[in-house]
């Protein structure tokens, strides 16, 4: 699961002479022209997201969803920039994405600490539950949840979401680095309790900085995690003051508020985020996990 | 695959040093299990007590408002005789198919044909390229991929646009707002979703793969066909596995692009039962019934994730010989 965000760092296999050329030399061709096809239908969507983002509406009305704009039309994407407040659902989302996975990483850490390096008793079903726990439909919580959170008024704040996904994020988490820990060099935990360290200096001088790369991933993935989920944000966000951009988007749709160029400048702008994120931590993410393979 | 690890890795006795006094020793490990106490009383706030909770309101009849009523098994019973749970039901089970059957099985020549004839015979980078495409719509938020698609769909939408432009005007189409093409319209766009994830998965899974393998079935005259049945597909059964089993939970509980697509109609045409159960909760205030609904797929996602792992746990055995 955390090679999935590693698009880069093309398999370096040298070309080797091709040995029946004639034969191939015509149906490699015809390969690559097929996966180029598909690759093209892959990204239709996105051209015509960019195509109908800079439309005006008039344009839009009158030459339909394939035309080109006859000017470059930057006003839907300011409408829907201050009538959704974007900079506040960015902010919101930011701040909950970047909460959850900070203390997400921190509980599976603890978690599996005690359950990787400690080896506490039923351990096995421990790491299980909580691999149960991450499987489970939001359905069978988010009704409970949304009671409770209503009577101790964390209803409509971003803290009941932190709190719910710092829970199920770190249920991954601590399956997953309790895994990673089993693997760790007895020796060095040895080594440092002979030097008299005690449990909570081992894990953070000496777990901690051996798990960084790992870590790293983790983070990365909790916070994309968090950024793009949906059931829990739209049941507990209600207002606009709260609200995360996925459901901003999908309440505005709900509303038939926006016309087809406002729609594309919105999406258009959710996808950002996600892109540029994505882009920065590329590198961090083919690191953390090459560390991981050299084990 | 890490579930067995884990197993492998916990040899009862641990430590080659000389052996300390047992009860020393279980005294020493007992502190573990106060690392342990922060992240265990989060997970029973958040997870215990909310699905007991469910589980309890799922034999009640419930607005939200006032007390609970206890009703039994009526709720499950009345389940069996609903026609959108079963609708639903079947959904799911088209979804399987757009979100693993075929994702899985597409990707997987995609990324053989990424690899091993455009990664070798072209450049490198052509395949990573690619590769990138085919991967890009699973950075887009879910939902938003959803709105997207909902406007491409639509009547007057590009969709129908494209088809008049190749002079295929006759099938313009309400895509979404049709019974008929609303579920193939659906699977459509979760194909499109999903198809990245395997490729990338797979891709990453063939590097590990010892290319003399390759080279040896080509000296024997193994065409690509053979090399692919015969090295490739045994060779990344373990990704093979994971993404079978992440794709699975995932159409399972697949909400998100059903929300921003169709709020499952027209007609309960692509109502899923996660969808259901969260209308029923907020939208019909039937709690009990939306309890009862959550806790089938519950239980669901855990018989198919517990034949998943057992499945993955007996190939593994098989492979070392046992």
């Amino acid at each position: 699961m955390a090679v999935t965000l590693t698009p880069s760092a093309a398999p370096v296999t040298p070309a080797r002479p091709v040995r029946d050329r004639h034969h191939r030399g015509v149906s490699r061709w015809v390969v690559l022209a097929l996966v180029t096809l598909g690759a093209l239908v892959m990204l239709v969507p996105f051209a015509f997201m960019l195509l109908n983002a800079f439309k005006s509406p008039g344009d839009y009305s009158s030459g339909g969803p394939l035309s080109w704009p006859t000017e470059f039309y930057t006003k839907g994407l300011r409408t829907y920039w201050t009538e959704v407040n974007f900079p506040l659902k960015f902010w919101n989302s930011a701040i909950i994405a970047g909460s959850v996975a900070v203390l997400g990483v921190a509980v599976s850490l603890l978690n599996a600490y005690a359950l990787g390096i400690g080896r506490v008793r039923g351990r096995l079903w421990i790491v299980g539950l909580f691999l149960l726990a991450n499987m489970l439909p939001q359905e069978a919580l988010i009704y409970p949840l949304y009671y409770v959170a209503k009577q101790v008024g964390l209803y409509n704040t971003q803290l009941s979401v932190i709190i719910i996904f710092t829970v199920i994020q770190s249920a991954f988490g601590t399956y997953l680095l309790a895994s990673v820990m089993s693997t760790f060099p007895r020796s060095l935990l040895e080594a440092a309790a002979l030097d008299g360290a005690g449990k909570w200096t081992v894990l953070w001088r000496v777990v901690f900085p051996n798990l960084r790369p790992t870590l790293a991933v983790l983070l990365i993935f909790f916070f994309i995690w968090t950024w793009n989920e949906f059931l829990i944000p739209l049941v507990m966000l209600i207002d606009n003051q709260t609200q995360t951009i996925p459901v901003a988007l999908a309440s505005l749709q709900g509303d038939r508020l926006m016309d087809a160029p406002t729609t594309n400048a919105g999406a258009l702008i959710s996808l950002v985020p996600a892109i540029l994120f994505f882009l920065i931590f590329q590198r961090t993410l083919a690191r953390g996990i090459t560390a991981g393979a050299e084990k | 695959m890490a579930v067995s690890e884990t197993v492998a890795a916990t040899p009862p006795a641990a430590t080659p040093t000389p052996p300390a006094p047992s009860r020393r020793r279980r005294g020493r490990n007992a502190a573990y299990w106060l690392y342990l106490l922060p992240g265990a009383a989060l997970f029973l706030l958040v997870i215990g007590a909310p699905l007991i909770g469910t589980l309890y309101l799922s034999l009640t009849k419930w607005s939200g408002i006032g007390d609970p009523r206890w009703v039994g098994l009526d709720n499950y019973q009345h389940l069996l005789h609903d026609d959108v749970f079963w609708a639903s039901f079947r959904n799911t089970v088209w979804m399987l198919v757009a979100m693993v059957v075929v994702p899985t099985v597409l990707g997987l020549l995609l990324a053989a044909v990424l690899f091993d004839v455009i990664g070798r015979r072209f450049k490198p980078r052509t395949a990573a390229a690619l590769r990138a495409a085919f991967y890009l719509p699973q950075v887009l938020p879910v939902v938003v991929a959803g709105i997207v698609w909902g406007w491409i769909l639509r009547p007057d939408g590009a969709f129908n646009s494209l088809l008049d432009v190749v002079g295929l005007g006759a099938l313009r189409h309400d895509w979404l707002g049709d019974p008929g093409t609303a579920l193939p319209a659906v699977m459509a766009v979760m194909i499109w979703v999903q198809i990245g994830y395997p490729v990338v998965v797979f891709m990453a899974a063939l590097q590990r793969v010892d290319p003399e393998l390759y080279e040896a079935a080509e000296v024997d005259g193994a065409n690509w066909l053979h090399r692919f049945r015969a090295i490739t597909l045994p060779q990344i059964r373990p990704e093979t596995f994971v993404v079978a089993l992440t794709c699975t939970i995932a159409a399972l509980k697949v909400f998100g692009p059903i929300f921003a697509l169709t709020r499952g109609g027209p007609d309960n045409a692509t109502n899923v039962p996660s969808y259901f159960a969260y209308y029923t909760f907020f939208k019909k205030l039937q709690v009990g019934y939306g309890s009862a609904i959550s806790m089938v797929l519950t239980l669901i996602i855990v018989v198919v994730a517990g034949i998943f792992i057992w499945m993955q746990a007996r190939s593994e055995r098989r492979d070392r010989g046992f």
